[in-house]
């Protein structure tokens, strides 16, 4: 730094370098170039590829479908709306990595992401250090918006500790209250099974259970433990493969004839991995296509139409993020991350984006989004591929998620 | 307890005979090509999509025999296109092609087959379990550890008796002095290295229908191959077999008792072996150095 | 390992360059890294990804004293890196919030448990050499993974920040500022660089290279050859936990995957890229690797087919590396 000369020399040849790139990178797909008024920004990390690439492949469809619409009908403050995805690859580092990248070099307003909760953890300690919007589709520990929420962070999918305790109840009056637990071996696995045992116990029941690896493809061992303890029910709170796998040996073994099945959540993408026998339990749902609602009768046909597919919740989460977004900016009127907090807060969201009966809202005092929890039975496919589940109940999210109190969590605004 | 305990050591040998498989297919190709294959685990996920993908046309047994004959071929071709250019260099050439090739695989198949879990079908009747005593054992686990046995005896008899096995296992020891004897060393190597992916091929297709498809499938199953070849010792393809059985029921008896080590336990006989007897429990002492 | 006995030690051909040239291009370099937050926004970079460049060049240059220097094949390095990650990450959490400590605790933690390991591995070699480090490197991992309370398991340990540094006199805030960062992370490479040059220069240094050249030869000639080798893992392994106790203020993060064999594989490939033959050969490697796939992966999702095409053909037509390829035409 030292000669003025010389540098000024050498940043002219770098110039010339830097627009060669910057030529590479107008033919990738995320990037348009800006013509007159700049578009707003939204970056999106999410799992692309790694274990969880099914759930995140849906997430950024539904943000894609969603801001697609929203350019046609005029973008967010009259502005054009441009997604930029960055694939975190399931590593924190390359989360965080790519989070820097689009705040620093792309100038995103706002954030999205990661399906792999201790990412989107890592990644708001970034957004709200950089005062940026970040919303959190599908991440679904409770801390994030519990003991680690923060004032910039609002979260779509429900907590895990929400989803125990809306089907506890229904499986315990169903089924009994005698159960056996296949828990995976890390923080999500422990804070399910923890307000499972939670509500389980208020309901004066009993269990016993393993926690396994998360990556275990072979139940046998587990399942003769849990045969052997006579439950009403066994709880599959494994995720993605892992719950698969574990299915399809329970129906294998034949132990579907002497216990019911259950768990928090066992998503579309997973029901399709299995065979049909295998295709049963009670589960939750945090969205769910096949409703007798007229906007939701529109949304799935529009979706399928551009798409070619039925909307599944991962879906619907990325639709909501965009909209969300489009709501805060009308209502603020701006793309500033606290003005966009502030705007979000006690935001309900209007029917054709809630897409679910009643007032669904971003609670302020946790940055949760209330929704709705579909209670009900996974089944072999009933006319359409995608008709896989019934729902039984409709929990509001409000009596799972009990009071701001018990979550923890203690918002603190930037003076 | 003590019928937890039997079911388990069943279990367990069930599910080493499934590793022995992989890691046999690992160790020849390490034996004789001094090469480790990372991809080894990709081309087990291969055979278990050429499996899914040609199910449909001639069956599961018409798949179940031809799937792992299509991974062999593509072996074949890897093999001397790749993998045959790096054999005169450092072994970490060899050892980062493959590390290379897994990703392509890896990605290829989540491209061709999209990242979602596939169900590999199979037939009904194999799909129950035994009897309502014996009901962890499905017949599926049954006909898996027959196939193994069959592919293992098979693949022995083939090294102690045919002319091409004895020049492997030759080879295995000395392959300088193979080759000035006249044995194409080259085409030896390809062969051999296309019997490894055979193997891996098989366990692909009785994988898929065990634990269903998808393109990280074999990530999970490489290192306990490469445990067993380590604890069994390295040269040694009967230590090998042992490897496998011994860490598959080390594993399903640790689940019983902490489950959550179930995992972990394989590393630890791993470091306990290693310290105790370096060369691994049948490994030859000229293969330390 | 008999093939590489007709080449020049790696001292040996920068020396043939002359030691203007030399002096030239080290100036070049460390005025390249000196303002690289200046230029790398030109070139679509940013503060963070210019830091992370360096940090991998760390660790990507003190594995080669074991691969290009020693000639033995570890395929487990992301394990000291990735101790040396967890490490800095725990001190900060609950010792106490001093970055220097952390640095401190993250590359002894690292270094030590590898100095541990290298006793066990060290009688092996070739392939041998490589599953055993690979293996023992998953051992760390999956000690990370499953201990919960301690290194928050899956999830990584988190709940940590970089503290400030305090000089006696002035504050440096290294915390707020991602540019200030990299300039704190370019001194301690440019310090640890320096002391692995050093130690590649003295006498033990040679003898790393009379082992990698010809292990019986060195044998015959006396030199305690599994004790060098040791040695040289053992230093390897505290520069490369250094590397990731850096890692670990870059992200305010530790998580196992800092610990897996895929970036030992990495970390292997960045090394060969660069060329393993000469000093900063691991650091070139890094930063096109680094640079490249923060391109390739906003591209396009098949990234994995491009980075493993790009791995393949390195090891193919280029197997003395860009810096080898580059010096080597130079020379033409």
């Amino acid at each position: 730094m030292a000669n003025k000369s010389i540098l000024g020399i050498r940043r002219r040849t770098l110039l010339q370098a830097g627009a060669t790139v910057g030529g590479l990178q107008l033919a990738s797909p995320f990037i348009l170039s800006a013509r007159g008024e700049t578009p707003v920004k939204i970056g999106m990390v999410d799992p692309l590829t790694g274990v969880l690439s099914a759930l995140a492949a849906s997430e950024v469809e539904g943000a894609k479908y969603a801001v697609a619409d929203l350019n046609k009908k005029g973008g967010i403050l009259g502005r054009q709306v441009e997604l930029l995805v960055e694939d975190s690859a399931n590593d924190v580092g390359t989360g965080v990595q790519k989070t820097r990248k689009l705040i620093d070099r792309d100038k995103v307003d706002v954030i999205f992401g990661d399906v792999n909760s201790g990412i989107a953890y890592a990644m708001s300690q970034v957004t709200s250090e950089k005062k940026v919007f970040h919303i959190v589709p599908g991440g679904h520990t409770d801390p994030i918006t519990g003991t680690d929420c923060k004032w910039n962070v609002f979260r779509i999918c429900n907590t895990t500790s929400m989803d125990a305790a809306a089907i506890t109840k229904q499986l315990v009056q169903q089924f009994g209250k005698r159960w056996f637990f296949i828990t995976p071996d890390y923080a999500y696995g422990h804070t399910l099974q923890d307000a499972f045992v939670k509500n389980l116990k208020a309901a004066g029941g009993e269990f016993e259970g393993d926690m396994l690896p998360i990556n275990t493809s072979e139940f046998s061992a587990t399942l003769i433990k849990a045969k052997a303890y006579k439950p009403n029910v066994l709880l599959n709170n494994m995720g993605g493969l892992a719950q698969v796998n574990c299915m399809k040996q329970f129906v294998q073994f034949g132990m579907n004839k002497d216990m019911a099945l259950g768990g928090a959540l066992f998503e579309l993408e997973g029901v399709e991995a299995l065979p049909a026998v295998a295709q049963s339990g009670w589960w939750c749902y945090e969205w769910w296509w096949n409703q007798d609602l007229p906007e939701v009768k529109a949304f799935v046909a529009d979706f399928r139409k551009a798409t070619g597919k039925t909307p599944t919740a991962r879906h619907w989460f990325g639709v909501v993020a965009v909209h969300s977004v489009r709501l805060a900016a009308a209502k603020a009127k701006s793309l500033d991350g606290l003005k966009l907090a502030k705007a979000l807060e006690d935001l309900e969201l209007p029917p054709d984006v809630a897409l679910q009966p009643g007032k669904i809202r971003y609670r302020a005092g946790d940055h949760q989004l209330m929704s709705n929890i579909f209670v009900g039975e996974v089944h072999p496919a009933v006319g359409n591929k995608d008709n896989i589940f019934t729902p039984k109940v409709v929990v509001p999210g409000e009596e799972a998620a009990g009071t701001v109190a018990n979550t923890g969590c203690v918002m603190k605004y930037p003076a | 307890m003590l019928q937890v305990i039997f079911f388990n050591v069943t279990n367990g040998l069930i599910i080493g005979a499934f590793y022995v498989l992989l890691a046999l297919g690992l160790a020849l190709i390490l034996n004789l090509s001094n090469v480790i294959n990372f991809a080894h685990g990709n081309f087990l996920a291969l055979g278990g999509y050429f499996a899914f993908a040609i199910t449909p046309v001639l069956g599961y047994w018409g798949a179940l025999i031809v799937a792992p004959l299509l991974t062999a071929a593509l072996g074949f071709v890897v093999e001397r296109l790749l993998i045959s250019r790096v054999y005169s260099r450092d072994p970490v050439y060899s050892l980062l092609l493959t590390f290379g090739l897994a990703f392509v695989i890896q990605d290829v198949c989540r491209y061709t087959w999209g990242p979602n879990g596939l169900p590999l079908g199979i037939p009904d009747a194999l799909s129950q379990p035994l009897s309502p005593e014996l009901f962890f054992i499905t017949w599926y686990r049954i006909f898996m550890v027959a196939i193994v046995i069959v592919a293992v005896a098979g693949l022995f008899l083939f090294l102690r008796y045919s002319r091409v096995g004895v020049r492997i296992r030759a080879g295995t020891l000395d392959l300088d002095t193979v080759s000035v004897l006249g044995v194409n060393v080259r085409l030896l190597r390809t062969f051999n290295f296309s019997i490894g992916c055979l193997m891996a091929g098989l366990a692909g297709v009785l994988a898929a229908g065990q634990i269903g498809l998808n393109p990280n499938m074999g990530d999970d199953l490489l290192m306990p191959s490469f445990i067993a070849i380590i604890v069994g010792g390295v040269g040694s393809l009967t230590g090998t077999l042992f490897g496998g059985l011994l860490i598959g029921l080390a594993g399903a008896i640790t689940t019983v008792f902490y489950p959550s080590a179930s995992e972990a336990v394989i590393y630890i006989i791993m470091a306990v072996v290693l310290l105790l007897r370096p060369r691994g429990l049948m490994g030859e002492e000229g293969m330390l150095t | 390992m008999s093939g590489h006995a007709t080449e020049a030690p790696p001292v040996a051909a920068a020396a043939a360059g002359g030691l203007p040239r030399r002096l030239a291009g080290l100036a070049v370099l460390w005025l390249v890294l000196a303002t690289a937050p200046l230029w790398m926004p030109l070139i679509g970079g940013y503060d963070a990804l210019a830091t992370r460049v360096l940090v991998l060049g760390l660790v990507a240059m003190s594995f080669n004293i074991v691969l290009g220097f020693t000639g033995q094949m570890s395929f487990g390095h992301a394990a000291y890196f990735g101790l040396g990650a967890y490490g800095a990450g725990l001190t900060l959490k609950f010792i106490a919030a001093s970055t220097p400590l952390a640095l401190l605790f993250g590359t002894l933690l690292g270094g030590v448990l590898g100095t541990l390991f290298g006793l066990l591995i060290v009688r092996r070699r070739g392939v041998y050499f490589a599953m055993v480090t690979i293996a023992f490197g998953q051992v760390c991992f999956y000690v990370a993974y499953k201990w919960n309370d301690l290194t928050g398991g899956y999830d990584g340990l988190r709940g940590f920040q970089r503290a400030p540094l305090h000089l006696g006199l002035a504050t440096i805030d290294i915390a707020a500022s991602s540019r200030v960062f990299y300039y704190f992370v370019l001194v301690i490479f440019a310090l640890a660089v320096g002391a692995m040059a050093l130690v590649l220069r003295s006498p033990f240094g040679r003898t790393l290279l009379a082992i990698r050249e010809n292990e019986r030869r060195a044998r015959f000639l006396g030199i305690p050859v599994e004790r060098h080798i040791w040695l040289a893992f053992s230093v390897s392994c505290f520069f490369a936990a250094l590397a990731g106790s850096l890692y670990a203020l870059l992200n305010n993060f530790a998580d196992p995957l800092a610990l897996h064999y895929t970036l030992s594989g990495e970390i292997v490939i960045m090394t060969v890229m660069g060329g393993m033959r000469a000093f900063w050969g691991p650091l070139l490697g890094a930063a096109v690797f680094v640079v490249l796939q923060d391109y390739v992966s906003s591209m396009t999702e098949n990234w994995m087919s491009i980075i493993g095409i790009i791995f393949m053909l390195v090891v193919l037509f280029f197997p003395r590396g860009l810096l080898g390829f580059m010096q080597r035409r130079d020379a033409r």
